[in-house]
This record gives C-alpha cells, sequence and structure tokens, in this order.
C-alpha cells in the first residue's frame, strides 16, 4: 500500500450530485481479471461519444489535479472497486463530497485513496471558488484531518483512528487480520451452533 | 435500552473490537460471481495462500452470461476468460460452484436463497451491492468490494464500524396492483438516493409480514439504491416455511433447532433506531422512474414532479433531459421500445407468474422488443413445469436463460442508445443498460402492460 501524508494540488471540479460507480466506470470495462489499467476507462462515457470521439461536453476538459471535488454522494451504486482503481490508476489521491456511499468508501480507503467528508456549506464554498479560480490549490493533511483551500478557508474532516494509521502507515486489514487468525480460530471454536453457523 | 434485530446478529459475530476502529466481524456465508473475485483470488494466490473456510463459500457466473445458447462457448473473449478463470479458481480452492447450465446456476442473489445456501441470522456478504437481498431472512448481508473479497477468503472476517440504524414502517394492506417492488421504489423516491448512508435499515409492519420472501427479497435487494448498506425483515413462519426442505439447508433436528433459534431474532420493544419513518400502504400506488437514480420516481398514473429528494436542481434537470422527458408531463402513456423482466430484483417465480397473469390472454406488441430473463435455471424449470412459458410463447414471447443481463449489460442484451426501456431491474443510471438506454424501473405488472401495449401504464388486476 501505498502511505498518505499530506495531498497538495490543483482539482478536477466535477459539481454534479449522485455519481455512481456506473458512471466513473461502466460495467462493459470489468471483464479484465487483472487491476491494471483502469484509469484509462475512468468516466469513458463522459469523455467519449459512442463512436469514441472525445465528447465536446466533456466536464473533465482541460482539468488538472489529483484532488477529486465532486457533488453530493458520490460513488453510489455498484460494489465494484474498479471505480476505486480507476480513480487511483489515473493519478487520483483524494475525492471531496458531502458524502460517500458505503462501500465505495471502503473501496477508497482499501486503495490509499482518501475520501474526505466535508460539510455541504465548505463543499459550496469550495466549488464556487474552484469555479471563479480552477488553479487554485487545496492542501489536505490527514495527520491535522484538515482541508484547506485559499477563498474557502480551513475545514476538519473525520476519519477514524484505526484506519487514519493504516493510511499513514501503508498498513491494510488484510495484514491485521492474517496476523490475527488465532483470534479467528478462538472464536469460531467458541460460537460453534450458535445461530448462522 | 433494547437491541434492534441487527444489534443482536452483529453482537454474535464480533470476533474482536478494535478500540477507535472497527470491529473484527465473522462472515458465515460469502457468495462469490466471476466478475470481481478474479483479482481477489490472484492476490490471495500471491500471498501463498488458499481461500481459509471454502465451505462457507459458494460461487456462480451471472453477470457475463448470454441469455441465449448456453449449451455453446461464450463467443465474447472476456467473458469467457473471466468464466473460466471462476471455475478454474473455485476448483483450486474447493469451493461450491454451479458453472452455466448446472440446475444450480443463476444470478447469485436468486440462488443464494432458492438453493439454501443463506438462512437466518447470518452476516452474508459478497462482491456486489446487491447482497443487500439476503436481509429479507434476517441476515446482515451487505455487498463489498474486491480488497475485502480477498480478506474473506483469507480469513472469512472483514473489518467493519456498526453502522447507524434506521427502521421503516409500512402500516396497511397493498392495493392488488401495487407489488413489492412498488413499496420499496415509492420508499426510496421519499427518502432519496443518500437517504440511508452509512445506515442498515429493518423493515417492519404489517406490508413487510404480509409479504412473502421473494417480495421480502426484492424490497430488501434496493435498500442500497437509498444508500443503506442493507436491509432486514424479522424471520417469521414464512421465513422458516421457505428455508425448510432446500438443497444446503438443515433438516429434521437441526433445523428444528435453528427455528427455535432463530425465533428469538426480533427487535426488542424498547430498542431506539438513529432514525423512523413510517408509511400507509393506502398511499402506495404502482410506481415508475423517470430520471437516472433510483429516487427519481412517481406513480404510473402522475406527473414527472419538478424536484426529486437528493437530487439537486442541476442534476435533476441533467436527468431528464438525458431522459427526454419535461417537468409535469403525464408517464402514461409514454411509448416503451424495450422491456426487460429480471434481474436480481424482480426475476423470481412470482415476478413470472405475475407477468404472465396480467399479460392475460393478450399478445406481445409489435415493435416491443421484450426480454424474459428467468433469475436461475430452478425459476425456468418452474416458468415450464407450470406452463407460463407456453402461454408466453403463444402470446408471441421468448423466454431467454438465465443471467444478469440487461439490468447492467455486460453481455450482448444492450438497449440501444436512445431508446426507452421498461426494466424490472434495479438501476436507471445513465448507460447502465447500454450506452444512452433510457430506463424506467417498475414492476413486472407495469412490465406486462408496456410489453402487450408498447406503453407505460397499468392494467386493471
Amino acid at each position: 500500500m501505498d502511505k498518505i501524508d499530506i495531498i497538495e494540488s490543483t482539482a478536477v471540479l466535477v459539481p454534479v450530485d449522485n455519481i455512481d460507480t456506473d458512471q466513473i466506470i461502466p460495467a462493459r470495462f470489468l471483464k479484465t481479471t487483472s487491476r491494471e489499467g483502469f484509469g484509462e476507462k475512468l468516466f469513458y462515457d463522459w469523455r467519449y461519444d459512442a463512436d469514441g470521439t472525445p465528447s465536446r461536453e466533456n466536464p473533465l476538459a482541460g482539468q488538472k489535479g489529483v484532488i477529486l471535488v465532486a457533488g453530493n454522494n458520490f460513488g453510489c451504486g455498484s460494489s465494484r472497486e474498479h471505480a476505486a482503481w480507476a480513480l487511483h490508476d489515473a493519478g487520483f489521491k483524494a475525492v471531496v463530497s458531502s458524502s460517500f456511499a458505503d462501500i465505495f468508501r471502503n473501496n477508497a480507503l482499501n486503495n490509499c485513496l482518501l475520501p474526505v467528508k466535508v460539510s455541504e456549506a465548505y463543499l459550496e464554498k469550495l466549488t464556487a471558488v474552484l469555479k471563479e479560480e480552477p488553479g487554485t490549490v487545496i492542501r489536505i493533511d490527514l495527520a491535522a484531518q484538515t482541508i484547506s483551500a485559499p477563498g474557502a478557508g480551513e475545514e476538519k474532516f473525520g476519519i477514524n483512528g484505526y484506519k487514519k494509521e493504516c493510511l499513514m502507515k501503508g498498513y491494510s486489514d488484510i495484514d491485521y487480520l492474517l496476523a490475527d487468525r488465532a483470534s479467528i480460530i478462538e472464536y469460531e471454536a467458541r460460537t460453534e451452533g450458535v445461530a448462522g453457523h | 435500552m433494547g437491541k434492534t434485530l441487527f444489534d443482536k446478529i452483529w453482537e454474535k459475530h464480533v470476533v474482536k473490537h478494535i478500540p477507535d476502529g472497527p470491529d473484527v466481524l465473522y462472515i458465515d456465508r460469502h457468495l462469490v460471481h466471476e466478475v470481481t473475485s478474479p483479482q481477489a483470488f490472484s492476490a490471495l494466490k500471491a500471498k501463498g495462500l488458499k481461500v481459509f473456510r471454502p465451505e462457507k463459500t459458494f460461487a456462480t457466473c451471472d453477470h457475463n452470461v448470454p441469455t441465449l445458447g448456453q449449451d455453446k462457448p461464450i463467443a465474447d473473449e472476456s467473458s469467457r476468460r473471466a468464466v473460466e478463470q471462476l471455475a478454474a479458481n473455485t476448483a483450486e480452492n474447493g469451493i461450491t460452484y454451479f458453472p452455466l447450465g448446472d440446475p444450480g446456476n443463476g444470478i447469485v442473489h436468486v440462488i443464494g436463497p432458492e438453493q439454501g445456501i443463506v438462512l437466518c441470522g447470518q452476516t452474508v456478504v459478497c462482491g456486489d451491492s446487491h447482497t443487500a437481498t439476503h436481509g429479507a431472512f434476517g441476515n446482515i448481508a451487505f455487498g463489498i468490494g474486491t480488497s475485502e473479497v480477498e480478506m474473506v477468503m483469507a480469513t472469512q472476517c472483514l473489518m467493519q464500524s456498526k453502522p447507524g440504524q434506521v427502521r421503516i414502517t409500512v402500516n396497511g394492506r397493498l392495493a392488488p396492483d401495487v407489488t413489492p417492488k412498488d413499496v420499496i421504489l415509492y420508499i426510496i423516491s421519499k427518502l432519496g438516493t443518500d437517504g440511508c448512508t452509512g445506515c442498515f435499515v429493518e423493515y417492519a409492519g404489517e406490508v413487510f409480514s404480509d409479504m412473502s420472501m421473494e417480495g421480502r427479497m426484492t424490497v430488501c435487494n434496493m435498500s442500497i439504491e437509498m444508500g443503506a448498506k442493507g436491509g432486514m425483515v424479522a424471520p417469521d413462519e414464512t421465513t422458516f416455511e421457505y428455508v425448510a426442505g432446500r438443497r444446503f439447508a438443515p433438516s429434521g433436528k437441526e433445523l428444528e433447532e435453528k427455528i427455535a433459534c432463530w425465533k428469538t431474532l426480533k427487535t426488542d420493544a424498547d430498542a431506539i433506531f438513529d432514525k423512523e419513518y413510517v408509511f400507509d400502504a393506502a398511499d402506495i400506488r404502482p410506481m415508475v422512474t423517470y430520471g437516472t437514480n433510483p429516487g427519481m420516481g412517481v406513480a404510473v398514473d402522475g406527473t414527472i414532479p419538478d424536484s426529486a429528494a437528493g437530487c439537486d436542481a442541476a442534476t435533476f434537470d441533467k436527468a431528464l433531459s438525458y431522459m427526454g422527458f419535461r417537468k409535469g408531463e403525464p408517464m402514461t402513456g409514454k411509448p416503451v421500445d424495450y422491456v426487460f423482466v429480471g434481474s436480481c430484483t424482480n426475476g423470481r417465480i412470482e415476478d413470472f407468474r405475475a407477468f404472465a397473469k396480467a399479460v392475460g390472454g393478450r399478445r406481445k406488441a409489435e415493435g416491443v422488443t421484450v426480454w424474459l430473463v428467468p433469475g436461475s435455471k430452478e425459476v425456468e424449470r418452474k416458468i415450464e413445469e407450470e406452463g407460463i412459458g407456453d402461454a408466453l410463447r403463444a402470446a408471441g414471447f421468448q423466454i431467454r436463460q438465465p443471467g444478469c443481463s440487461a439490468c447492467l449489460a455486460m453481455n450482448a442484451d444492450k438497449i440501444p442508445a436512445g431508446k426507452y426501456a421498461v426494466s424490472t431491474s434495479n438501476r436507471n443510471f445513465e448507460g447502465r443498460q447500454g450506452y444512452g438506454a433510457r430506463t424506467i424501473l417498475a414492476g413486472p405488472l407495469v412490465a406486462a402492460e408496456a410489453a402487450v401495449t408498447g406503453r407505460i401504464g397499468i392494467g386493471k388486476q
């Protein structure tokens, strides 16, 4: 796993609510059995018309940065981790929204892509600033749990202590679980025969 | 303070709690399909590991499969490879696998309950957001990503923070033309697509206690469409009756003991939820969607509103423009090009029975393409056994073979750009059913009316 500490970058602004994982990566690109190369397919149907020519309405055109600023309820819909892989593969390190779908948020955290949940008021301010000054640099400090940008001010964001440590040190859940298989085996022995097992 | 059904199941499955962090949660059933598992199997192999508890893991191929000519090799090369990879991975790890054509094959969320793999009071996961379906049996069932699939394969556990809890009560009795699909589309239209984000939902009230298991599955299935991690209904006699006699379900004395235990799975009277919503069955009409998220729904005899819950004005207008609809227009009478009946939401035998009954003696409309796709081989078998297949074929319809099909259009079943499709599936997102496809979500009765008249509407039931 990569590590996250401070992310400082211009942003790609897509001020649309309810961006679902079918928009992030359409299902027809999920047939491959590896984790590589999904960045090229990111927001594919926004970037290209049906015949493969670049779309004139592409909302991402001309924008650069490793921080994606999106509308409310980002990542809703399908559980496909390919959405997080595609964002990560395309170079994104953080997504800023006022709400994230649960499965997407977990997928992002498991791929060192930081979901930064801000208040609706802050997202509104940040969106206005980015529309006015597209080159504005945003600073995200994971240790301090703050996001700031000139003109939008600073806001604190939440993340649980365990996940924060994982991201800062590059640990993953699977390493934790594998290291603690003894507890799992002990649990199985203890609960044999109870409902569900 | 009392405990909720959710609390009771969750607590039984906590292996350990991490301070200021998630719980290590034990998983009873892991369902696997070909799209979200290959990267997990490879990562496991790279670590020199095998699936830790293969007897709790069950696999099927459904997303990539064709719905015609399943006896022949899959024509699309990458789809064929994905399916072959699943066969190899499951064989290598000793996992029960239902290959294409097997009597147990079908959509993962249809076969789980049908084969008695999923019981009550369990934790159930799958790399698929519609895993919420299995909450119908009183389970904590939720979708996970591929990294989490790998964790469950490696350790039979996940690290999960306990979510918030919401109870949605629907009192009263449904009108004869209102199906479980209409109930959930109605609820989502009221709460919006992120109305329950960060939460688990318990469905309560007469409407759900009167509902069949298949109806409860339809409702729980779409919990994710309002942001909920999952949804559940407390198990009761309807549940136990459904489970008894299924292939992988316990039987005899073992089943009796389980049922005695499952009967305790109820929310205590003094339990407190983070949020409660109460609706009246009398307010629910047959529903259709008019926009590009499942929250943009309206009664079939209603008009397109000028806003939707959880949808800002710009997003709302963009959706209507994609659909080619205008605010204030009636939905009834709108022309339809395609009808799709199937998916993990409405691809079960009761859906085909309802569709066939609503078709009545009428014929398929000229100019409408209708795809009837059973959710599983077992559903396909019952369609033929009950004579539904013959009746529908005589009326000009074709019954296809099981799979996810046009719900997400990963196979050849794609709705062409600009065409209108009435679909009994779960998502009307832009491009979900094919590039530029315009999806109108509905239940099987509205689908039947569209199939025989070529228009949106509802017949007299």
